[in-house]
Formats: C-alpha cells, structure tokens, sequence
C-alpha cells in the first residue's frame, strides 16, 4: 500500500483547506469515511465455544464495557456479523461449523483468535481431538493469546482490529474487490480432519531442524 | 420442504395431515450454553421427540492425564468447568490425597471451604443470569449477574493470579498463602452479598413472567431424578434431601452450621431449580461468614512432594461442586502418572434426563429447561 489510510488528508494545500472548512465543508477520503465507520461499528458473532467465551461475555459486561468501541452488538445470526472471536478450543468435531459459519458471513469479514487453543490448540494440543489452531482453515486478522485471556485483553484486540481496518484500501482489498470469501469445509472422518489443512491459508513451518537437500541426498544415498 | 424428504412422517391429526419437522439446534445456537446440540422433534411448537448431541468440545481430559504426573493433571481440572475450578481442583486433590494419605493444615482447610464456597456464589449468580437470559430478559439481570462475579474474580486474582483458571489446590494444602488482607476484602464482599441478593431476588423471585415461564415446565419427579444418578441443586429441587458436604463431610464441612435448601413439593419444575440455587447462595454466605471468622494464621501446605509414586490402589473424591457431585476416579499403578484418570461429571449425568424433561414441553421451554440444568460443555464433554 503506498499511502496508508489511517490520516483523514487528501493533499491540499492549508489555505485552500481553511477557505473549505470556513465554507462548512470537510474534504476527505472515501477510504478513511468507509473505514471509520467499520471500526467503529464492528458487530461480533455470538459465538462461544469453550471457556473464553466466559471472558469474551464478560468483555461485553458493565465493568469492561466493549461498547466504548462500538461492537456491544453480538448477533446469534453469522449474516448479520462482521467479526468472528472463534472463542475457545475447536475440536476436529466443531471445526467443520467454524468454517461453514464463516463462510456465512457476508464481507467484510474478520476474526479473532482467541485463546491459546484457537491459536494453536493450547494445553491440548498434545490430544487427539484438538484441532491446532484454527488458522489452518480461515484467516486470522488477530491472534490474542492467553488461557483465557482478560478482558481487557479482548478490548485490545479489536482496537488491534480497527488499526488494521483503517489501513483497508478499498479499491485493492481482497474482501471488497473478489466478493464474499469461502473457503472448503473439511470433512470430519470420525477420526480426524479430511483435509488437515487448508493450502491456499495456511503452510506448515519449515522444520528448522531438517537436514538440508544435499545432506539428505548423502544420507540416502 | 416436501412431506417425502426422509426426516419427515407423515401423521394423522384431527383428519388432517401434518409431519414432524425436525430442528437441529446447535451447534452453534445462542441459547446452548456453548457447542451443543438438540435435535428436536416438533409436531408444531410441542417437543415430540428430542436427542441431544454433544461430544463438539471433547478435549481429551481423561487421556491427556494418564499420560503426565498427578500434580501437572491440576490445572487441566481447572478447565472443566470453566466457571468452577476451585471445586474442581478440590474433588480431585481429594481423589489424588487419598492416595499418598497426607494431612492437610488447619488453615489450608479453611481456605479451601472460603474458595469454593465463593466458587458457588459465581456458578450460581451467573446461572441465575444466563438462565434469565434465556427467558429472553436479555440484559440486565445478566449484567448484575457478572457485576457481582467481578468482584468474587477479584478475589481469585488476588490470591491465585488467575481470574478464572486458578489452579490454586495443591495436594497437601494450597499453592501459596493469600495475600495480606485478603480476608477483610473477602469479608467486605461477602457481607455486601446479601444486600444484592434481596435486590435480585425482588427483581426476579416473583416476577410475573418467570412465575409463568418456569412453574410447571420441565418436571422431573423424585423417582426419576434418583435412578438417573441426578445430583446437586437439580436434584435437591426434586425433593431429595442430598448434599455430599452434609452426607460426606469432606475437608471440615462438619464445623460449620448450614442448611440445605430443598423443594418439599414433588414437582422439580424450572422454577425449584432456580429457588434452589437462591436459596442456597445465602447459606454459602453463611458459611463464608463462619469460615472467615474461625481462621487462623499457620502454613498451608503438608509435606508432599511435587513428584511421588503411589502405591497400587484406587480412590475416588468428590465434592458437592456447584452443579452436583463431582467426582475423580484414580488408578495407581506405582508409577508417577495415574493408569486411568476418569472424571464423573455433574453436568453430563444432570444431562441425561433432558429428553424426558422435554417431551410434551415447547420447543421455547426446551431452552429454559436445558438452561435449569446448569451444563458446562467443558465437563460434559471432557
């Protein structure tokens, strides 16, 4: 992005910009209304799964308040969200309904990883029916760790969230030119995951640890 | 949807033909209380046939816990139920105790009792507000619900460092000591308690709709409440006089002066279970107050070692967790990891007799009698 939409300007120079605001009229960008606008209405998903979704309520309740930054409104219906906090632990069982949920979701779309299981599996990871993270099959705007994280911890990831939005670019962003994003809903065998991950969202790290080809090849060899 | 589609039957009904329609509610539903799901039955708004599924949040508790020493197992309990883990931590350092037989300080005893009786007050005030919430009063009984649970985390961050995931027991006594002046913050809050259990009960005990609502929905008879193994608040509410701290006296419940409030009529409706747990946020205060006052200063933790083999042999602990007895079951086999760790959790036997709560109710009241019950997804599925 060469400029970055965060600054209200357009290039005018001061006197041309005085004489207008005298006039009672404010020039600025489309980008900067349109964003502004979204962050600061961003409509979460009702959507709990394990035990952050105690915290994330609770993010919604008097003392933390998360209507101070415009999304106290938590709609049950995925067509009437724009953020999803995929709020706890996935299980290979739940992760099919996490995709097609998302994939319900009109654009612009967001989500936010909340808790360490929804990063990566958390404390169970090491189990057999945990999925590890959830960004194997969606994109994830924000990752907000702990287990659970506070409240207040949510409140800074949406604020993370809308300094992310405010930097959208309509006219080249992926969410307002390509229509509405889905993704292919993996298949619970029973067993496990069928795909184990989606290659067009997520690869898996390269093993620092692995020999490298020509070490490879003399071991084989 | 035409009559032929194969989740569908056609019926006879006052010479007119209708079908069942069946409703997938869930996983992802607002009123589930997490990944739940119902499939329900309907011959138009009556619940003709329901079956619960679950299974959506199976983490693998048990067989992550037969692979790792007893003590790191603690704070896996924590997350259970997520809104309870003092008492979880205590039914299964209770389980694990018995096995390497330790006697536990005086003071780590009291601290124990004041922890999950504060434990209850969360559980229950917030049940009371989600399942408010539920009848559709969307807000605000639900909001003094958490004001009042902020204050009790508080508490918790104080003494464990985590609001929610305190993983505080220790077999043998207590991880570490609370902080200075804990206890007088404890009693501020406890003696501030009542004053808004009152507000919340004019508010809620005999409002009209709720009265409406709740009375007469989702009976569970005494007979039935026993033979399915139902514990707790929701048994209590059936009529049966049962409560593991009268009936088992675990930790030092035996010094302290309580009653336990059950239902006298046979009903067990929405609106018992509701009372219960009124009800018996007041006697939890009373102990609290109790328990406060007769603590004293000394260590809080016995000699256990962090790492130890047991003997071969088996234990079972249990405490009356805020939903019902929880139980931990353990089998030793002289190494340093359980051979089989299994949890016996309220929520999921509490569970069981949701159908029958169901049948001839409508499908809005399946909502309020799935939330009476007072399920944790985390403990049901494990």
């Amino acid at each position: 992005m060469t400029t970055p939409n965060t600054s209200p300007s357009v290039e005018l120079d001061d006197t041309t910009r005085a004489e207008l605001e005298r006039a009672g009229v404010i020039v600025s960008k489309v980008d900067f209304l349109y964003n502004w606008a979204r962050g600061g209405s961003v409509w979460p998903l009702t959507f709990g799964l394990a035990c952050c979704a105690i915290e994330m309520i609770a993010s919604a309740t008097s003392r933390f308040d998360i209507s101070r930054f415009g999304s106290e409104v938590f709609r049950p219906s995925p067509r009437q969200a724009d953020l999803m906090i995929v709020s706890g632990t996935v299980t290979k069982k739940m992760a099919p309904q996490v995709v097609r949920i998302y994939n319900q979701m009109p654009e612009p779309k967001w989500v936010i990883a909340m808790g360490a299981c929804a990063i990566s599996g958390g404390p169970f990871k090491q189990g057999y029916n945990v999925l590890k993270g959830i960004d194997r099959y969606i994109p994830v705007d924000v990752y907000l760790p702990g287990c659970p994280p506070r409240p207040e911890a949510v409140l800074q990831s949406l604020n993370y969230l809308q300094e992310k939005i405010r930097t959208q670019d309509i006219k080249s962003d992926p969410a307002f030119t390509e229509g509405r994003r889905q993704y292919p809903i993996p298949e619970f065998t029973g067993t496990d995951l069928e795909p184990p991950y989606n290659p067009d969202v997520w690869q898996p790290p390269a093993n620092p640890n692995a020999p490298a080809e020509e070490e490879a090849e003399e071991a084989t060899a | 949807m035409t009559a032929a589609a194969p989740n569908y039957e056609l019926i006879q009904q006052d010479g007119l033909e209708t079908s069942l329609l069946e409703v997938s509610m869930g996983p992802h539903h607002p009123s589930t209380h997490g990944v739940f799901r119902m499939d329900v039955k309907l011959d138009g708004e009556t619940v003709v046939d329901l079956k619960p599924v679950f299974g959506y949040l199976h983490r693998n508790h048990e067989k992550l816990a037969e692979s790792m020493s007893y003590l790191a197992s603690m704070p896996f309990t924590d997350r259970l139920d997520y809104f309870n883990s003092m008492t979880n931590n205590w039914a299964y350092a209770l389980a694990a105790e018995q096995l390497i037989e330790i006697e536990i300080p005086e003071r780590a005893e009291y601290l124990r009792v004041i922890m999950s009786e504060l434990t209850r007050l969360v559980n229950h005030v917030s049940l009371v507000g989600f399942f408010v919430n539920d009848l559709g009063a969307l807000g605000t009984p639900l909001l003094y619900a958490f004001r009042e649970r902020e204050k009790i985390l508080d508490l918790f961050e104080q003494a464990s460092g985590a609001r929610m995931m305190c993983n505080y027991f220790r077999f043998g006594g207590l991880r570490c000591d609370v902080p200075e002046g804990w206890l007088e913050r404890t009693r501020e809050v406890v003696d501030r308690f009542p004053k808004f259990l009152d507000e919340y009960e004019k508010l809620l005990c005999e409002n009209e709709i709720i009265l409406s609502r709740t009375q007469g929905v989702g009976n569970l008879s005494k007979e039935l409440a026993i033979s399915a193994g139902i514990t707790g608040p929701m048994l209590r509410a059936s009529g049966v006089n049962y409560d593991i701290r009268k009936v088992d006296r675990y930790g030092i419940y035996d010094r302290f002066k309580f009653r336990v409030p059950f239902s006298e009529g046979d009903v067990g409706d929405c609106y018992d279970r509701f009372m219960v747990r009124m009800l018996e946020m007041r006697e939890s205060i009373e102990i609290l107050k109790q328990a406060l006052d007769g603590i004293e200063d000394g260590p809080i933790m016995g000699n256990a070692g962090k790492v130890f083999k047991p003997a071969k042999a088996e234990s079972y602990g249990r405490v009356e967790a805020p939903k019902g007895e929880l139980g931990f079951y353990l089998v030793a086999d002289g190494t340093t990891q359980p051979y089989r760790f299994r949890v016996r959790p309220p929520s999921f036997i509490n569970l069981t007799v949701l159908r029958d709560m169901c049948i001839g109710q409508q499908v809005a009241d399946a909502v309020i009698i799935l939330g009476s019950i007072d399920i944790v997804l985390g403990e049901v599925d494990r």
